[in-house]
């Protein structure tokens, strides 16, 4: 096996060395009645070739070469190269968690950098090392809301990422924390009188996304002020981090709860990606996963450490802030390594072609179909309603290698025939007019002559 | 420097500021392509929600920001430059071969919602990695979703939970041996059960005749790793089993140290009713400085109606797909499908190795602990003599008499080119020196590790200070732990 850095001698002679006569000496404390006397039913061993070649396969099996149209959570952006270039390099590759600072320090304090830039991102004063994504780091939130607030219950918006909510119904199952959903109104925000009467004196924090999950940004002042007046904290989930390149970031929230991916993580059907908490100084010991911190070493020279340690489940273990241990730090470091690469003007740059290619998309769209939610400003994601099913346009956009819009009625069952669409830097004007007019090659019709959308229907 | 010290020298590397010190109005490393849309007014856009100003995000060109990360990188020990026995951790090698497939086009840039008759190939993956973990673990089902370890066995606990839920009531308590890793006492508490510690008997593993006698029907399940974490497998396993199940427990079984286990024996064949997998230990992914991991959880039959949603089937056209109709399901405890490019690296790995190469990379992984331990027995203190599977626990009992504890030792070990053993854990060992090979070691290697380790005791006896003092030939020396978290600096700002 050629992973395997000794010859059967060394094998001979180690034995000889340790005492025992073979291999199987050394399994004898496990009782012989359970020992396998048989191959494991996996695959034969394969040459570096097979498992490329079996790999490639694979992947040309998985959309290669197709033009996507879909956001939700998991947006393509361009990777510059020398991310892998340098997250390739062993030294950050094949390290272990930086529990000895002496000879972790590359890994220190790009994790300090890491979080510095995402204070200065999300308008926080502290950012963790990461969390596993923003579904989990949403959830995570919500149960510091709970530690700080001394309260228990959750009013998460509708116009969350429905998988995200799906992960705070799992972790709140069992942790005694009501979870009560506030819809949304006519142009995809949050219904704020909903809002108002949804809050208790138990409410522990209103969990909001912005831009939320048709793309829609908040009037994320407004809903700090309803859960501040209440005793409550505001939770806001960022799923796409480059909007913050040119929306402003919820400086108004108590707790923000992100999703790097799009950072220079790569799509990867669905992972890894990199989850951050950010959030104010007084709440930082109630913070969960890691955390770095500058210090000095004996002669006073500048270096960075683990710290607060004590909220951690190594050492508080069942009263630890979570059971958190292996975060997202390899990832971290691409999104680190991107924040560093686009910068102060480069993110906003990037950002400003997003919403380009997303305006023009919308009127491009718009000319044919029903674009819903245009009451409020949004990033680079929106709402699609078509007469037909967005299966079927979806299934006549794959012949072309495009990828459309994800169909909502699973998540939004009132929204009928709409599709979240996405537009990136990376879409091109060619693909979106291919799009839109494939889209609209069955519609036989313009929007005139089809029914507008109910926005009184949108709302729940 | 003493001659003693064969592995490693030093050299010269470079400082380097934070990247905010380098930062100057102008400099770039990024060109965006020519918009081939119109331009729009963001003001006009975004009303009040617009950003106008993104503070000191850092402003470099490309070259500094290569020299910035590569110089950062010199100064971290890693797998690739040696050893690095951290018990509990299997840093064993990161085949490279699993970072290229996982990179390829349609694998890297899948996207999790696209349909599934053009995600086949990623389906498979989820499939055929899911058989042979099964297989390997000795289970009957599987779910890849949870994203790391300590998260696979919240997602088990949740399945504890939600089996005892459909049989009437939840229970109230988990057992833990003292020897455990704090994610177990700590995922306990998110599930909402009380912890309920178990004692070690003198031999180290669990104290059958006192979890007779604490096993009741209050008693959801047994947190269990095994081996434990003094890498001693629990010989009276199926007593254990049999106890948890005589009073309708289960038994869970942190897979931490499966790396001891893989091709020779099956948790599922020896009462294991649902276990979680580190892909980041036993399967070779890259740990990363600390993440991303990957922790699917394995089960028995009994088990499946509550795994999280969604799960991948075979449909009757023979493709692959998603279900998510499960009503008995504990919900989902990620987006999406988990940590997807962990999947592709750990079935490289399975199949570079095949089941010969999997039984040989434990036998090989038994084989240098064992060799470790004999190296060393005599000039530490073993606390427990019980047989060694794939890790050695030793204490500093011998060199805290000269007022050398192990986390001293450990930081001279540095000196001497090695990453430190994993200090003061297990609990149950005061002044625990946990050392882990992995099978990745060559016999010289470990050798430099064993005279590393013997000419450190010699140097306890003989000038303790030099020991209290080390590392001597790093960047930075001991650094001050305790102002860090009394006076929290955990970000840069600019000099007023």
């Amino acid at each position: 096996m050629r992973y395997l850095p000794k010859s059967p001698a060394d094998r001979e002679a180690m034995l000889k060395a340790i005492g025992a006569r073979s291999i199987d000496d050394l399994f004898a404390p496990i009782p012989a009645e359970y020992r396998l006397n048989r191959d494991l039913k996996v695959p034969r061993q394969m040459a570096e070739s097979e498992i490329v070649d079996w790999f490639r396969e694979r992947s040309r099996e998985t959309a290669d070469g197709y033009t996507n149209f879909l956001g939700a959570g998991a947006y393509y952006h361009y990777r510059p190269v020398i991310i892998d270039s340098l997250i390739s390099r062993g030294e950050f590759l094949t390290a272990y968690t930086p529990y000895q600072p002496e000879i972790s320090q590359g890994t220190l304090q790009s994790i300090f950098e890491f979080q510095t830039m995402m204070c200065e991102l999300t308008g926080m004063e502290v950012a963790n090392a990461s969390m596993y994504d923003g579904s989990t780091a949403a959830a995570e939130a919500a149960m510091m809301a709970c530690r700080v607030t001394g309260r228990s219950a959750v009013a998460v918006a509708r116009s969350v990422h429905p998988e995200y909510r799906e992960v705070l119904a799992t972790y709140a199952h069992h942790q005694g924390m009501p979870l009560v959903t506030v819809p949304f109104n006519e142009n995809a925000r949050l219904d704020l009188n909903r809002l108002e009467k949804s809050i208790t004196p138990d409410t522990a924090c209103v969990l909001i996304q912005s831009p939320n999950f048709f793309g829609t940004i908040e009037d994320v002042g407004a809903i700090a002020d309803i859960a501040h007046k209440h005793g409550a904290l505001l939770v806001v989930s960022i799923a796409e981090a480059v909007s913050l390149g040119v929306v402003e970031p919820p400086r108004q929230a108590d707790i923000v709860a992100m999703e790097a991916q799009s950072f220079g993580v790569p799509l990867g059907f669905g992972g890894p990606y990199c989850g951050v908490i950010a959030t104010r100084e007084q709440y930082v010991r109630q913070m969960p996963g890691r955390l770095v911190g500058q210090t000095t070493d004996r002669n006073g020279k500048r270096g960075f450490v683990l710290t607060l340690a004590t909220r951690e489940q190594h050492i508080r273990r069942e009263k630890a802030t979570s059971n958190i241990c292996t975060n997202q730090a390899l990832i971290a470091l691409m999104a680190n390594i991107f924040m560093t690469i686009y910068g102060k003007v480069g993110l906003r740059e990037l950002a400003k072609q997003n919403l380009a290619k997303a305006a023009y998309a919308v009127r491009q769209f718009g000319k044919h179909e029903t674009v819903l939610f245009s009451g409020a400003p949004r990033f680079n994601e929106f709402v699609v309603q078509t007469s037909e099913d967005p299966h079927a346009i979806n299934n006549r956009l794959l012949e072309h290698k495009i990828v459309g819009g994800l169909p909502l009625k699973k998540f939004y069952p009132e929204l009928g025939n709409a599709a979240l669409w996405c537009c990136t830097e990376m879409t091109t004007r060619v693909a979106i007019d291919a799009a839109v007019a494939s889209v609209a090659e069955r519609e036989g019709s313009t929007k005139s002559s089809k029914e507008p959308a109910d926005v009184q229907e949108v709302v729940r | 420097m003493k001659p003693t010290i064969r592995k490693a020298t030093q050299h010269v590397n470079q400082n380097e500021g934070l990247i905010f010190e380098k930062s100057s109005p102008g400099k770039a490393a990024w060109k965006l392509p020519p918009l081939d849309v119109p331009e729009v007014d963001t003001g006009k856009l975004l009303g009040s929600s617009e950003r106008k100003d993104l503070g000191h995000m850092p402003e470099v060109s490309e070259i500094e920001i290569i020299r910035h990360f590569t110089r950062l990188s010199t100064w971290n020990y890693a797998i690739d430059l040696g050893m690095y026995p951290l018990g509990s951790c299997t840093m064993k090698y990161n085949p490279r071969v699993n970072e290229v497939v996982s990179r390829l086009e349609g694998l890297a840039n899948g996207h999790p919602y696209q349909p599934e008759k053009v995600s086949q190939g990623a389906l498979r993956i989820l499939q055929t990695l899911s058989e042979c973990l099964i297989d390997i673990t000795g289970m009957d089902a599987i779910t890849l979703q949870p994203a790391a370890g300590a998260h696979g066995e919240l997602t088990g606990l949740l399945m504890v939970r939600a089996y005892h839920q459909s049989n009437g009531a939840p229970r109230k308590k988990i057992l833990i041996p003292d020897s455990a890793h704090g994610t177990n006492p700590a995922t306990a508490a998110m599930v909402g059960y009380a912890v309920e510690n178990l004692k070690s008997n003198a031999r180290g593993m669990v104290d059958v005749a006192a979890l007779a006698s604490q096993m009741n029907e209050e008693v959801a399940a047994l947190m269990l790793t095994n081996p434990n974490t003094l890498g001693v497998f629990e010989q009276e396993i199926h007593k254990i089993a049999d106890i948890m199940h005589a009073k309708g427990g289960l038994l869970y079984m942190d897979g931490a140290n499966m790396n001891a286990l893989v091709g020779k024996v099956r948790p599922g064949d020896f009462g294991v009713d649902l276990m979680h997998l580190n892909l980041h230990k036993t399967f070779s992914t890259p740990h990363g400085g600390g993440g991303p991991g990957s922790g699917p959880v394995a089960i028995k039959k009994i088990l499946e109606p509550f795994l999280p949603t969604p799960v991948v089937i075979t449909k009757p056209d023979g493709t692959l797909g998603f279900e998510y109709n499960r009503p008995q399901s504990v919900g989902r405890v990620r987006a999406f499908y988990g940590n997807f490019g962990m999947f592709v690296r750990a079935l490289a790995y399975t199949l570079a190795n095949g089941p010969d190469g999997l039984r040989q990379t434990t036998e090989d992984a038994v084989l240098n602990a064992n060799y470790i331990r004999k190296g060393l027995e005599g000039v530490y203190d073993l606390p427990y003599s019980t047989p060694t599977m794939h890790e050695v626990v030793f204490s500093d009992k011998v060199q805290a008499k000269k007022g050398v504890k192990t986390m001293d030792i450990a930081k001279r070990l540095i000196d001497y080119g090695f990453h430190p053993y994993t200090t003061a854990f297990p609990l149950i060992v005061p002044g625990a020196l946990m050392i882990e090979p992995t099978e990745s070691e060559s016999v010289e290697e470990m050798d430099l590790f064993i005279d590393a380790m013997k000419s450190i005791a010699e140097e306890v006896e003989e000038d303790p200070q030099m020991v209290l003092a080390a590392p001597h030939t790093t960047r930075v020396s001991r650094l001050d732990e305790t102002a860090a978290a009394r006076k929290p600096v955990l970000r840069w700002k600019p000099v007023q």
